[in-house]
């Protein structure tokens, strides 16, 4: 379909702002840009219908089922956007005075003191703006404890092998090296190569728990145990929070600090990629570290403080405050019922939809899962030739999105299934006949899965050419 | 039900059973017994009625101004209806990450778009889909300059303090040097940065306009920075870029920005957009999502993620940043924005920002007390003094249902956009004026 810039012809455009109505303010020509920006000029009415096709080629949550692996694409409630649209939220100036936002300090300070009631800990900041942001806020805490003690020597993050890439990643911008350990038999940290990994260099361990794999380490304990025992702090990856929220703490686990994702397990939309939250939570003896401002309350009223040995900013402002208010509608609505009604409900959905397909697909760890579960294609494309690649883009033609493909890593040809909560027994079923259908297709015609999606707006792009020779922006000479 | 589950409890039992399970706890048997929680201690669910009482209350208990002269990194400009109305659309609003390029065209194409825009806007070749915000824009630029025998930034005291607080935090973990340099009436004097500069010094980090509104020397610390052998980092106002030169056309690297202008509400600080543009040798060093033009297996115009060697699901530990979640739907509410207002709306927010802002300051500045203290070209920010605490001035002004300047050292930084009309501006100034008692 049409770019922006094709659909713009010269001096067509929208009425929106009056003339000056003081004197203009001349600038040196040396100070003013050269040549406009080639920005489109079209009318209201067509650039409302270039969005509206735009979205008929985009599946959102409301498109159908959306079981994209570690993703928790769980339906995004329509109060929530409401909430975070009022205009005593929005038309808000981040800098007004203390007195004159204290309904905002207000749903910060209680969206902190419910969300450390679902983790156990005992302080947060909302000023990361997405998971990765989270976790390197997360790290910073370990970096600055260890700092504090004069603990120079801590310059190791152990991390799993079967950890989102984002852990890693966020433990080098964080200043540590990356100690990758492998999983046991089970799925699990093998609690051998993590005795041997620890020793004085370790400043902590990032665990998602339940991990990748969807299970849960009934070592968890000792785990955390074995970090503390050889002086390292231990990281909570919340991604995975929406299968166990209600039921099993984080700080009850022996974790010391946490990141959460308000767009996964607290319903706020993923807008596309964002805007997200990642709030950090830790233990008390971490929370003079945090980043600043605080909120806190004195005298009847909220009011901002820096934390004595604050780390200092990892984002202006309060983070994105609007998810914040989103996220505060969730959990007023759950409460202490739908809390964990909410983490039981994806973890029996999961169940559920693995038992359907249980015996035809083979699964990576045969186990009752948590929130998800994960799916070996290796033994179908090694009798059929047809990849999990094949089978998530032959999804696409049921009006699926797929699940989450090729990861984690250590499983090969992976598909990594999250129904969450919020679909119904009819939709599980629907999706398990499809996927069985899928499977009956690539013993019978495996030509149609290497072709598949034949229904969708495009077929599969030119990934390698993409990359070969970037094109990034419009070329308005061509 | 309470939890947005669609299944009754009697359909729930039945699936337990279908698996052979008999109890929700049979699902947690992996969870040792002394870390399961006992009791969740929030308070009882809420209907949507009872939650929407609940928020709006919270919702009240703030101040909204009728007018806004207070800016420092968020800018009450004029949204258009059509922005709302686009970014509202279920289906961008819910989408995840557009991983599954055959039922993601739209996010994908309106990506691109966005990055053409921001090419366009900023002059530089390449832009990616987007960052946290413009202060993590500006430490993420920082981190893209360094090299093995070249590190540190070199900035101003006259950026953004909010800027300064985040580019320090991830400098420090990356022991990158963040030195930061005195300016001279609200400026940075090229002679200060060329005293600084080494052959070590991998870039100098520039906002022009700067914090207190001021425009800097652009030109002349581009061609220092330059000869050091040192990469420039331009921070701007995107609104200013409808008018003003462009990072592009100074000759600097990398651009950034706080997008919020374009067509983001002030929203008590987030989400807010981090703009990031470079030139085409920075390409494979730019942080985060991009996306590329391709083609189908039938040979269709389409489009895709791409370059993502860069990123930390393929490179993990050696990724060139760890984001990934970014801001997408603001990145599409600022494209929105730019393509309703188009190159002559852009200007015109630009222009009238500027001359209401200059219109304020020659009002002020003939009031006793309130003498403009920014000497320099400003844009459409500037500081005068205060004769009675800043305190005081506000109380006054909140009567009027009007939010002045922040208070800054040596005065007051007030800001102006298109939204300020010549009647706002005359009784704000007429109000400077009794509160002078001159």
């Amino acid at each position: 379909m049409k770019l922006l810039f094709e659909r713009s012809r010269p001096g067509r455009g929208q009425n929106l702002i009056p003339a000056c109505d003081v004197p203009a303010c001349a600038f040196d020509a040396a100070r003013l840009r050269e040549k406009a920006p080639r920005l489109p000029e079209i009318s209201e009415v067509d650039l409302g219908r270039h969005y509206t096709e735009l979205a008929k080629q985009t599946h959102g949550v409301n498109d159908g089922f959306y079981p994209l692996g570690s993703c928790t694409m769980k339906y995004n409630p329509r109060i929530n956007e409401e909430m975070a649209g009022l205009p005593g939220f929005t038309g808000i100036h981040p800098l007004q005075g203390e007195e004159t936002v204290q309904g905002c300090l207000e749903v910060l300070s209680r969206l902190e003191a419910l969300l450390c009631e679902i983790t156990g800990m005992d302080g947060m900041t909302f000023q990361p703006a997405a998971g990765a942001h989270g976790e390197y806020t997360g790290l910073l805490l370990i970096r600055r404890y260890h700092q504090s003690r004069g603990d120079a020597a801590r310059t190791k993050i152990i991390v799993p092998d079967s950890a989102h890439g984002t852990n890693p990643a966020s433990a080098v911008m964080a200043g540590f090296s990356v100690v990758s350990i492998p999983s046991n038999a089970q799925g699990g940290v093998d609690l051998d190569a993590l005795k041997a990994a620890v020793g004085p260099d370790t400043a902590g361990l990032m665990l998602t728990n339940p991990n990748t794999l969807g299970l849960f380490d009934p070592n968890i304990l000792e785990i955390t145990e074995i970090v503390h025992q050889a002086g390292g702090l231990c990281y909570y990856d919340g991604a995975n929070l929406n299968a166990v929220m209600g039921r099993v703490r984080p700080g009850d686990m022996g974790f010391d600090c946490v990141h959460l994702n308000l767009h996964k397990t607290f319903s706020t939309p993923h807008g596309g990629g964002g805007p997200g939250s990642g709030p950090v939570g830790c233990k008390a003896f971490l929370a003079q570290f945090l980043p600043e401002p605080r909120v806190c309350r004195e005298e009847g009223a909220y009011h901002f403080y820096a934390p004595e040995h604050t780390m200092g900013k990892v984002r202006s402002f309060y983070g994105n405050f609007l998810v914040a208010v989103r996220a505060l509608t969730y959990i007023l609505i759950l409460g202490r019922e739908g809390i964990p009604e909410a983490s039981a409900g994806a973890v029996l959905n999961a169940n559920y939809l693995m038992h359907r397909l249980k015996g035809a697909y083979d699964m990576a760890y045969d186990t009752v899962c948590m929130h998800e579960f994960v799916m070996t294609l290796e033994r179908l494309k090694h009798e059929t030739g047809v990849s999990a690649m094949d089978v998530a883009k032959r999804l696409l033609d049921f009006g699926m999105h797929p699940p989450t493909m090729y990861f984690p890593l250590i499983v090969h040809e992976a598909l990594m299934v999250e129904p969450t909560e919020t679909e119904s027994r009819e939709t599980l079923d629907e999706a398990a006949e499809v996927f069985l259908s899928i499977l009956e297709e690539a013993r019978s015609n495996p030509e149609s899965l290497h072709a598949a999606p034949h229904s969708c707006p495009i077929g599969r792009p030119d990934e390698v050419a993409a990359a070969r020779t970037p094109v990034l922006r419009y070329d308005f000479n061509q | 039900m309470a939890s947005y589950i669609p299944s009754t409890a009697e359909e729930r039992q039945a699936m337990l059973e279908a698996i052979g399970l008999k109890t929700v706890e049979d699902l947690y048997a992996a969870v040792p017994a002394s870390a399961k929680l006992e009791k969740l201690n929030l308070p009882d669910g809420l209907t949507e009625f009872e939650a929407a009482a609940a928020i709006e209350a919270l919702a009240e208990k703030n101040r909204r101004y009728r007018s806004i002269f207070r800016g420092a990194g968020s800018y009450d400009h004029y949204i258009p209806a059509i922005v709302k109305t686009v970014t509202s659309k279920e289906e961008f609003v819910t989408a995840y990450t557009p991983y599954q390029a055959e039922i993601s065209q739209g996010v994908l194409q309106s990506i691109f778009e966005y990055q053409t825009q921001i090419c366009e806007l900023t002059g530089m070749d390449v832009s990616n889909a987007s960052v946290y915000d413009g202060a993590v824009a500006a430490a993420e630029a920082v981190m893209m300059c360094q090299e093995r025998k070249k590190s540190g930034v070199l900035l101003s005291d006259t950026v953004d303090p909010q800027v300064l607080s985040v580019v320090r935090t991830y400098c420090e973990s990356r022991n990158v040097p963040v030195t930061v340099l005195p300016s001279t009436d609200y400026a940075l004097n090229p002679d200060t940065l060329r005293a600084a500069l080494s052959d070590t010094s991998a870039c100098v980090y520039v906002q022009s306009p700067n914090f207190y509104g001021v425009l800097e020397d652009v030109d002349a610390l581009v061609a220092l920075a330059h000869e050091a052998g040192a990469k420039v980092i331009m921070a701007a106002n995107p609104i200013s870029l409808g008018l003003l030169k462009t990072p592009g056309e100074y000759g600097a690297d990398i651009a950034v920005c706080e997008g919020q202008p374009l067509g983001m509400p002030l929203s008590f600080g987030g989400p807010y957009l981090g703009v990031m543009a470079c030139k085409a040798a920075m390409m494979r060093k730019l942080p985060g999502r991009i996306v590329g033009q391709t083609t189908d297996s039938q040979g269709r115009r389409c489009f895709v993620l791409t370059l993502q060697a860069r990123e930390q699901h393929i490179r993990r530990e050696k990724a060139s940043s760890n984001i990934c979640s970014n801001e997408a739907l603001c990145a599409m509410t600022a494209s929105v924005y730019l393509a309703a207002v188009g190159p002559e709306g852009l200007r015109r927010a630009a222009e009238n920002s500027a001359a209401h802002a200059h219109y304020l300051a020659g009002l002020l500045n003939d009031i006793p007390g309130f003498e403009l203290k920014t000497k320099r070209p400003f844009f459409h920010e500037f500081v005068t003094a205060c004769p009675v605490p800043a305190a005081t001035l506000q109380a006054r002004l909140d009567k009027e249902g009007i939010l002045g300047g922040l208070p800054v050292e040596g005065g007051i930084l007030w800001c102006c956009t298109e939204k300020n009309t010549r009647g706002q501006i005359e009784r704000l100034a007429a109000i400077c004026r009794e509160v002078s008692g001159k």
